[in-house]
């Protein structure tokens, strides 16, 4: 359900049910060691069984560890592929996208490796748009510079939601979300609180003084750049 | 079965050994071992005993099964009809094929001189049913030949052995007094169906004469050979890259594998040097297929390591692990085979990246957590013990967990403040901790415990944090602390 309400509020798809199609989107977490930007992505993924396809390079493996099966949302099947070079996880994530019997296909890169230009990111969205598979480009140490990822997210552990029964621990996580570039949808900011138990993300304005965007979410728009 | 080049002399005796339930049994022996008193079945300890020259060699029994099983194929030259009988026989269903090779007695000696050129002795006899060819070939005369009436005579004098029947059984014949299949032939019928109503076949005397006097149908059923799919190019003059030919190769192989109802497992290309040598490439799949273009595309990056040499000029292509197969179309608009395309999809990123880089976890029942998740291939049936995890669990994981410098510690909770990655963390919230203690029955003595946090620091990271040991007990000094994991 989660997914279903970040679409809406962020684009506004009742309307327009051609650009619900999965995408390659790119997400930067603000440190390499956060997995902030993992939950979020494992949120936003369509509620299938089919299996993940889940593609890591060795730095990222190294720094920022393995996906856990155990700590994931919902059990459903994940294929591993490590790798060494960022060439490497390119070919491997557009080889999957050929397959629509994936339902996802998640790559990890480190840094900015001469691979990873706009033509090899064009490649991938447009092979993900062809096989309406969703694609996620996870990027720790990396800067944002010239990419066709039709969504770009920066996102951020925040401190987390008060514990409802113990005011010591850590409650539902908080992730500071930027979409900071997107085709089809208006950037903006938010703060998510994920629910864990019924996997669910609830959005909330960053607090911060702002005037309400009349406009914010009900027409399409396409964002600068 | 398979000749070495040394075989032992014949006056030495020589044991064959398998593994029994108290150390190594005799499972063959040659002649002169025999007339030594050595018997099959025995330990070999005590046939050293009686005999002290003996030499002992491991039996290939699976090596001699998979012989006897070509050697099936190979006495085809006979008859069409064959198969294999137990471990050590061989049944030929001559029927109206004895007359190509002048009669009975003489097929019976061109098939043991072809035998011993084969370097094989063998024990000959023609019977009209399966169980009296048995019996005859081990007890009877040398290349008897029974007719369809004279069983009675000819079988009659053999000993209840050649029955077919369990040694429990044989002990009781032979207590009844019932020594010679004719003894048995003779007790009435009436008495032995009373004695035997419930005996299965390998016990019952009475089922098994009627399937040595043909009363009771025991057919032959033929093996087939499996059929061997391999296509070849022969080059004009020597070549030194096999690229543009594979296309067309596997197009022939997989219009041949098609023909047969088949698809493969894997692929042997071979390509034969002007130089005398050989060189070749093997790529595996993980399903059937006989998809040209996708055993063509696992090709893609591996004909690169063939060694030309001084260039080829033969190229082979063969199919390994040919199965049957069946077209099949799981949608009835005739759209794609979503679990072939990715069956497909791992075979090539197991041919590209090596079958260890592509892996599936899996839960399993273990609370130590770098135990509760396995690897296994993509495409391996799951196992049914995935363990159910009720504590919560971070989503990243570290291969190894990284020791942090810890100030403050306190002996109970987590510390206020620690260093990871040259990086100072406070820890604003905790919860736990969560004690797991070590797997006696798998780890080392002397493995701590652990105390697994879940720490919060101040600019909202969470870490899955572990104390190893306590303090004061004595298992090494004072306790260390370890990152294990990332919470989302």
């Amino acid at each position: 359900m989660g997914l279903l309400r970040m679409h809406k509020g962020l684009a506004g798809q009742g309307d327009h049910p051609a650009a619900m199609t999965h995408t390659l989107s790119e997400a930067f977490p603000c440190t390499p060691n956060d997995a902030g930007a993992l939950g979020f992505i494992l949120s936003r993924l369509p509620c299938t069984t089919a299996p993940i396809l889940w593609v890591q390079d060795r730095l990222s493996r190294k720094e920022a560890g393995r996906p856990a099966l155990a700590g994931m949302p919902a059990n459903r099947p994940v294929i591993m592929v490590d790798l060494s070079r960022a060439s490497d996880v390119l070919w491997a994530m557009e080889d999957g996208l050929r397959c629509r019997a994936l339902g996802a296909v998640i790559g990890e890169i480190w840094g900015d490796p001469p691979a990873l230009d706009f033509t090899a990111t064009k490649r991938l969205a447009m092979r993900a748009e062809a096989a309406d598979v969703s694609c996620w480009l996870i990027r720790r140490a990396a800067s944002p510079d010239l990419s066709a990822a039709r969504d770009r997210w920066r996102i951020a552990s925040l401190p987390s939601a008060p514990h409802p029964h113990d005011a010591q621990a850590p409650g539902h996580p908080r992730w500071a979300l930027d979409l900071f570039r997107s085709r089809r949808s208006k950037p903006g900011q938010w703060v998510a609180t994920y629910d864990r138990a019924s996997d669910r993300v609830d959005l909330s304005a960053p607090v911060r003084d702002r005037t309400v965007d009349p406009r914010d979410g009900t027409v399409r728009e396409r964002a600068a750049g | 079965m398979e000749r070495c080049g040394n075989a032992p002399p014949d006056d030495v005796p020589v044991v064959l050994a398998r593994e029994g339930q108290h150390g190594p049994v005799i499972h063959a022996a040659n002649r002169t071992a025999r007339i030594e008193g050595i018997l099959p079945g025995s330990r070999v300890v005590d046939m050293r005993a009686i005999c002290p020259e003996l030499q002992v060699e491991y039996a290939d029994v699976a090596g001699d099964h998979a012989a006897l099983d070509r050697l099936v194929l190979w006495a085809r030259r006979w008859c069409p009809w064959t198969v294999r009988d137990g471990d050590d026989g061989l049944i030929l269903d001559t029927t109206g094929a004895d007359h190509l090779w002048g009669g009975e007695a003489a097929m019976l000696v061109e098939m043991e001189t072809q035998l011993s050129l084969l370097g094989l002795t063998a024990q000959l006899a023609v019977a009209p049913t399966w169980a009296a060819a048995w019996a005859l070939a081990r007890f009877g005369p040398v290349r008897s030949i029974c007719g369809p009436d004279e069983a009675y005579f000819k079988l009659g004098p053999l000993p209840v052995t050649g029955l077919r029947l369990d040694d429990p059984t044989v002990l009781l014949l032979r207590r009844l007094g019932l020594k010679t299949i004719g003894a048995v032939m003779d007790v009435p019928r009436l008495s032995l169906t009373r004695r035997f109503v419930k005996a299965g076949l390998q016990a019952n005397p009475l089922m098994r004469l009627d399937q040595m006097m043909g009363k009771l149908a025991e057919p032959v059923s033929s093996v087939d050979a499996k059929p061997v799919i391999r296509v070849q190019a022969r080059l004009a003059e020597p070549i030194f890259d096999p690229t543009p030919y594979l296309p067309d190769l596997c197009e022939d192989l997989c219009a041949q594998l098609k023909q047969a109802g088949m698809g493969c497992r894997r692929l042997h290309l071979t390509v034969y040097k002007t130089d005398g040598d050989v060189s070749h490439v093997d790529v595996a799949t993980s399903a059937t297929t006989r998809d040209a273009a996708h055993l063509h595309s696992l090709f893609r990056d591996k004909v690169e390591r063939i060694n030309p040499g001084f260039g080829f000029d033969l190229i082979t292509l063969a199919a390994g692990a040919v199965e049957e197969m069946q077209e099949r179309q799981n949608r009835l608009d005739g759209g794609s085979d979503d679990d072939l395309h990715l069956t497909r999809l791992i075979d090539r990123l197991s041919a590209k990246f090596g079958p260890h880089a592509v892996t599936r976890p899996i839960l399993r029942q273990s609370h130590v957590p770098e135990r509760a998740e396995a690897q296994i291939a993509a495409l391996a049936d799951q196992p049914e013990e995935g363990g159910v995890l009720t504590k919560e669990r971070p989503l990243r994981l570290l291969d190894h967990p990284e020791e942090v410098r810890v100030l403050y510690a306190v002996p109970e909770g987590p510390p206020a403040q620690f260093v990871w990655r040259r990086q100072t963390h406070r820890v604003a919230r905790y919860a736990g901790p969560e004690r797991i203690a070590p797997e006696w029955w798998k780890d080392r003595p002397g493995t701590r415990l652990r105390d697994y946090f879940k720490v919060e620091d101040q600019t909202g990271l969470r870490l899955w944090l572990y104390r190893e040991g306590l303090h004061e007990d004595g298992r090494g000094g004072d306790p260390r602390w370890f990152v294990h994991g990332m919470f989302a």
